[in-house]
């Protein structure tokens, strides 16, 4: 590539995360109105049963592979198993304050999403509809947005020789288009998942707090989390549970979101925007470091030139001293013996000199 | 510069292949490795990745981008460092030392992109970035980086195959010319280049913050990959030249011989100087992000190995040896230097990288997985002698002497 094409792309490509910079800084902190009339999902862990008929529902919308082992086999949920590329969506079981509750984990299709900022061939795109979306036919299979993701949700085919693709849920995007509701929402027998706008669901959670005090722990998680997903989780509050709390659970009431395996420390801006002061900076070494070391250069080119100037002013000198001095003893020497003397010495030093000059630069340049 | 035993390819005979055929030890080990890695490289081409990695959902990127990415970029800074040094800071002293360093930068970069395709899902979809880009995205800056400095290495180090096949098509002298002209602006592009994908590969792990371990994820870790870089650059000059000595000796003019120690003392006291600044920026970064109780943990106990034993031993043994001109010394040091690198970018792309999961969950490269990373070290170094066989990086080809 040209420099000056180079040059023209770093710019471009500054500018392009500045005017993104600006956007966001119109559109204020990411918070919930974000996406706000996108469709989400509501996963109410209270009254999940942890009977997999998402799981199976999923399977069989996305013609995905039969697992090992079948879906009316409870057991698996004992194990605090991940999505990956032919499991979409798995349940879990987890200990709250000692009481079992399962929890169903697929992508949350966030708002902003971090697999979608990390992509550098664009794979990912936030659809108007809530799904985030993922074009295999563009993946070049480097899994950066898997390291991006900070749910561990994409899943890789690393046993496919010759076309492997990241894999997620995809919010059965093509039934949402037809006007159907995703598998897992349609299978669901106990209303654990809700389907709805995003604003809804939010209002929806609310009242169903409001509803029933002590019920819920107070946070809607995936409302600001990792700057606000399309999916949310409700979790149970110790209140519920309080009867069959046993002494030594008790240090563990108030971590309810830990102990279902949610991350609160994701922070309530989007993933992404870690990444953005680094970018940021880019342009500014583009156009900086050319200035920096241009200048180291010129610098040390003229202390160069400076001790070049006077080293010959110094040989200079010294050469019209002992051009003095040959003289005054060449005179001295006609004034005792005569000229012919004078001119034999005089020839003899020149050439003395001469020699040593020669032997002086032979030195000189080999240093 | 009295005429040596240097082989120098002539008209008639432009190859000098015999060192790679005589029976040594070194030779013989060089043929195994190739072997077993073409077999590998075959078959993780023909039955995916999964058939020769550990690597799971929960840790997509291993060795090969532990090492052969982030290590193999990093290890490649001398190129920078050395010409940063030579040609903008005036020291020409060090003008043996760039070639060499340029050499071992361009195949470092050259074979960093050669071990990507092996990780890589749809290697032959590798210039899909430049289609697509996502603009928003550290890996598309890195990209564009390395893929735009790969270039800029390949013109730089075209010299010495120019000046090596000139004397067979007289025409190269021309282009011979031109680069050597653009030197100073190819060196300042190169090094601007470098800051920004040196320090890129620390700011990939900034969109993971829950995923890194805190004593190693910083806001500043672009700041930490960079300055690294440096003492890397430096310290693999040094490294290498241990080798080359070694190893080829007769293949150094006596202008090379005469400057490498002076060459080792340099970089071993800007290195002293860089180590002890990035000992003191990761130590500041440590407090104000107040996790200083973590340092009283098991990965603690690492990060301290990694502290002490790896940046603020090799900055005191760099000073010591710099200070009392003790080669072995600074040998050392660069060893220990090249180690803690290596050590640095294994922390943050696998040790604590996921510290969280449960054990099971973590990752361990497989045999393969080596066998591939040594293999492409392997395809480095027989390029590397390769070019000294042929070409004139340690020494200066005779037609082309004092025309810089």
């Amino acid at each position: 590539m040209k420099r000056r094409t180079f040059l023209t792309i770093m710019g471009s490509a500054g500018v392009v995360s500045a005017l993104g910079t600006a956007k966001v800084a119109q559109a204020g902190p990411h918070t919930f109105p974000y996406y706000a009339d996108s469709y989400g999902v509501l996963h109410d862990t209270t009254r999940c049963i942890g009977c997999r008929k998402c799981e199976e529902a999923c399977n069989k919308v996305n013609h995905l592979p039969k697992p090992k082992k079948p879906f009316s086999d409870l057991t698996v949920c004992d194990t605090h198993r991940r999505t990956g590329e032919y499991e979409w969506t798995v349940v879990n079981k987890y200990k709250v304050n000692g009481k079992d509750v399962f929890r169903k984990l697929q992508c949350f299709h966030c708002n902003d999403p971090a697999c979608a900022s990390a992509c550098f061939a664009k794979c990912f795109t936030k659809h108007p509809n809530g799904a985030v979306h993922y074009e295999g036919s563009q993946c070049v299979g480097c899994r950066y947005c898997m390291v991006a993701c900070p749910f561990y949700v994409p899943g890789f085919q690393y046993d496919e020789a010759f076309d492997p693709l990241v894999q997620k849920c995809t919010f059965c995007e093509p039934l949402l288009m037809e006007g159907k509701l995703p598998g897992c929402v349609q299978a669901c027998p106990k209303d654990a998942l809700t389907f709805g706008r995003r604003s809804d669901l939010l209002r929806l959670a609310r009242a169903r707090m409001a509803d029933n005090p002590g019920k819920y722990v107070n946070y809607v998680y995936g409302e600001t989390d990792a700057g606000g997903t399309a999916w949310m989780v409700l979790s149970p509050a110790a209140g519920q549970l309080a009867a069959s709390l046993t002494p030594d659970d008790a240090p563990l009431a108030g971590d309810e979101m830990k102990q279902l395996g949610l991350n609160t420390h994701l922070g309530h801006s989007p993933m992404g925007e870690l990444t953005y002061g680094a970018l940021g900076a880019v342009p500014m070494i583009v156009a900086f470091w050319p200035v920096l070391f241009g200048g180291a250069y010129a610098i040390s080119k003229r202390r160069e030139a400076m001790y070049k100037a006077e080293k010959d002013e110094k040989v200079k000198e010294a050469r019209e001293d002992v051009a003095a001095a040959v003289d005054a003893a060449v005179r001295k020497i006609e004034e005792t013996q005569g000229p012919g003397a004078a001119d034999t010495a005089r020839r003899a030093m020149t050439e003395a000199l001469k020699a040593r000059e020669t032997e002086c630069k032979c030195h000189g340049e080999d240093k | 510069m009295s005429h040596h035993s240097i082989v120098i390819p002539t008209k008639d005979k432009l190859f000098n292949l015999g060192e790679f055929f005589r029976p040594t030890p070194g030779n013989i080990l060089t043929a195994v490795i190739l072997t077993v890695g073409l077999i590998i490289t075959i078959i993780r081409f023909t039955m995916g990745i999964g058939s020769v990695t550990n690597l799971s959902n929960t840790q997509p990127w291993g060795l090969w981008i532990g090492f052969d990415l982030l290590c193999g970029v990093a290890l490649a800074a001398g190129g920078y460092f050395t010409t940063v040094a030579c040609y903008v800071m005036g020291m020409k002293q060090f003008h043996s030392a760039v070639r060499p360093a340029i050499t071992t930068a361009f195949l470092g970069y050259g074979f960093v992109v050669v071990a990507l395709l092996y990780d890589l899902g749809h290697p032959l979809r590798l210039p899909f970035m430049f289609f697509f880009p996502g603009t928003t995205s550290v890996l598309f800056e890195v990209g564009l980086c390395v893929a735009t400095y790969v270039t800029v290495l390949l013109i730089e180090f075209s010299v010495a195959p120019l000046e090596w096949l000139s004397s067979k098509y007289p025409v190269l002298i021309k282009w011979r010319k031109l680069v050597v002209h653009a030197t100073i602006v190819l060196t300042i592009f190169g090094v601007t280049l470098s800051t920004l994908h040196q320090s890129s590969l620390g700011a990939l792990y900034l969109i993971a913050p829950e995923k890194l371990h805190p004593l190693w994820y910083s806001p500043f870790m672009p700041m930490f990959f960079f300055v690294s870089s440096m003492a890397a650059g430096s310290s693999m000059v040094i490294f290498e030249g241990m080798f080359a000595h070694k190893g080829l000796h007769h293949y150094m003019d006596e202008t090379h011989l005469r400057e490498a120690d002076g060459v080792v003392f340099s970089f071993a006291r800007a290195a002293s100087f860089i180590l002890f600044a990035y000992f003191m920026l990761k130590l500041i970064d440590m407090l104000v992000q107040a996790n200083l109780p973590y340092v009283f943990s098991g990965y603690g106990a690492w990060w301290l190995v990694e502290m002490l034993g790896f940046v603020l031993l090799p900055a005191l043994l760099y000073a010591k040896g710099a200070r009392d001109r003790n080669l072995t010394l600074c040998r050392i040091a660069s060893a220990n230097t090249v180690l803690g690198i290596v050590m640095n970018r294994f922390n943050v792309s696998m040790i604590a990288f996921n510290y969280n999961l449960p054990s099971a969950e973590r990752y361990f490269p497989s045999i393969w997985e080596f066998c591939i990373s040594i293999f492409v070290v392997t395809m480095i170094v027989t390029a590397y002698r390769f070019i000294i066989y042929h070409m004139p990086v340690l020494y200066e080809h005779p037609d082309f002497k004092d025309e810089h």
